[in-house]
């Protein structure tokens, strides 16, 4: 007997994955020559699966800020916030970001997954239900599972059907959590957060929004999917990241609940961490900025976004959800995914390859992400390469129609 | 067993006829992991199905300790009693 033997079943579909070619799970980004484009297996390559939305990693003022910060604080904080990770900077973005969110108060966390682990176990304990969004990301679940509060899935963006799980434990004493996310990272679907924000107030719950990937994305201030659909008072709390539009690493709760920063002492995953580096607080801090002066950003992101989403449409790509930043093309099986992947890196387009049970409904997705850095130019020629792509996948069905020849 | 665990395990073997893709004979000893070969995701789906035909609320954190089928009626049972 192995310890690693309960992973023989992934381990062997890791295996066939690798048959087909390069491991789309272990990517080198050999090169970066900017926001969206390296060298990989040689060759360069436009990204289009970064999640770097507003594509300030090279934003020349969120370079310099980070650059500025590890001359004067160092490389890290060497510490948990509680002992002596936290710095006048780390106060300085926790006030810029409550102010930018329209929060009372927000809180930093070194990662996106531990803002949702923080978040969620910090506020649900063991007498507290959470009804999660049934598509939730890996992160939600895991904050979960750490918080010992009793879990009850939703079927996905359904307010009916929460609502009806809502009334089967009404009048139980307990607190409810609801938490649903802004944009769903795999197929770029969005919330109908006001038919949420009503069952929320029916039943008396308290509601969570993660804008992972709608912060800087929605919203006349890109405050996310809340400020675009006009909830923002109804979303008690708010948790983002600051590794997609804020181009780093790390991420945020945020709220207006005046005993919020309770957390700060009873949050698990905020206490025994260090702290977010100075390179990387400072150049969040830059990057709000940028947000708020900049809002060609987010017209240009969305520009791309329209362009890329008609462009794979008219190549007669099924796409899973309406246009935006994140355009999953949804594909046969799990074999035509990874050989189609294969395909397009070998024409120098970079996408994620998301597979079951990492997807909705056992899909198999080429996911892409588009960028405000993107340039038009950029755009048109990912469009050309899916389009081959799409002759390629026609060969390829062709092929596996034609009858077998009798003599073999 | 218990005649309402063996209802609802005839229930059960009716709604897992979809995740049944080997066509093996389902009884209240088979396993949904080994023998069924259904995922973690796919097991999820399945409570949210059960929660509905059954009118009930299964906790996921309830579902670990969920192996063979009978495991999952008895769980059913337990959460139509109120326990």
């Amino acid at each position: 007997m192995d310890i690693f033997d309960k992973y023989s079943l992934p381990a062997a579909r890791h295996e066939k994955v690798l048959k087909v070619g390069t491991d789309p799970f272990n990517v080198r980004m050999e090169e970066m020559y900017s926001a969206t484009e390296a060298r990989v297996n040689g060759r360069r390559t436009i990204l289009v699966g970064t999640n770097n939305y507003l594509g300030l990693t090279y934003d020349p003022t969120c370079i310099e800020a980070a650059v500025d910060a590890i001359r004067k604080h160092g490389t890290g904080t060497t510490g948990s916030r509680i002992a002596n990770g936290t710095y006048a900077m780390h106060v300085a973005l926790e006030q810029a970001l409550a102010a930018f969110m329209n929060k009372r108060s927000a809180m930093v966390f070194p990662t996106g997954y531990q803002a949702n682990l923080g978040i969620l176990s910090g506020l649900a304990g063991s007498n507290d239900v959470i009804l999660l969004d049934a598509d939730s990301h890996a992160s939600i679940y895991d904050g979960c599972r750490l918080s010992g509060a009793t879990v009850v899935r939703f079927r996905h963006n359904d307010a009916a059907d929460l609502d009806k799980r809502l009334t089967r434990m009404a009048d139980d004493g307990r607190c409810k959590l609801i938490v649903v996310e802004g944009i769903y990272s795999m197929l770029g679907d969005r919330a109908p957060l006001r038919d949420f924000a009503e069952v929320k107030r029916k039943h008396g719950a308290f509601l969570l929004v993660d804008e992972a990937h709608s912060l800087g994305v929605l919203g006349d201030h890109g405050r996310g999917a809340a400020e675009e659909q006009g909830i923002e008072d109804d979303a008690d709390f708010i948790v983002g990241t600051f590794s997609k539009s804020l181009g780093a690493v790390g991420g945020f709760g945020a709220s207006s609940h005046p005993r919020f920063d309770v957390l700060r002492f009873c949050s698990r995953p905020y206490m025994f961490t260090a702290s977010a580096s100075p390179s990387n607080v400072a150049s969040v801090l830059a990057a709000i900025g940028e947000i708020e002066r900049r809002p060609e950003l987010r017209h240009r992101l969305w520009d791309n976004a329209s362009a890329l989403f008609d462009g794979v449409v008219a190549a007669g790509f099924e796409v899973c959800a309406a246009m935006s930043p994140v355009i999953a093309l949804k594909m046969p099986d799990e074999e035509t995914a990874i050989y189609a992947w294969n395909r397009l890196l070998e024409r120098g387009v970079y996408v994620n390859l998301a597979l079951p049970p990492g997807t909705p409904n056992q899909t198999c997705l080429l996911r892409a992400s588009v960028s405000a850095a993107h340039t038009p130019e950029q755009i048109a020629e990912v469009c050309r390469r899916f389009a081959a792509l799409a002759g390629d996948l026609a060969a390829l069905a062709a092929a596996h129609s034609e009858p077998v020849p009798a003599s073999l | 067993m218990d005649p309402d665990v063996g209802s609802i395990v005839s229930d059960l073997c009716d709604m897992l006829q979809r995740y049944n893709k080997e066509q093996i004979p389902l009884t209240a000893e088979t396993s949904l992991g080994s023998e069924l070969n259904i995922d973690s995701v796919e097991v999820m789906d399945l409570i949210m199905e059960i929660e509905d035909r059954f009118n009930i609320d299964i906790p996921i954190n309830l579902i670990s300790d969920v192996e063979r089928i009978e495991d999952l009626a008895k769980l059913v049972d337990d959460r139509m009693k109120g326990r």
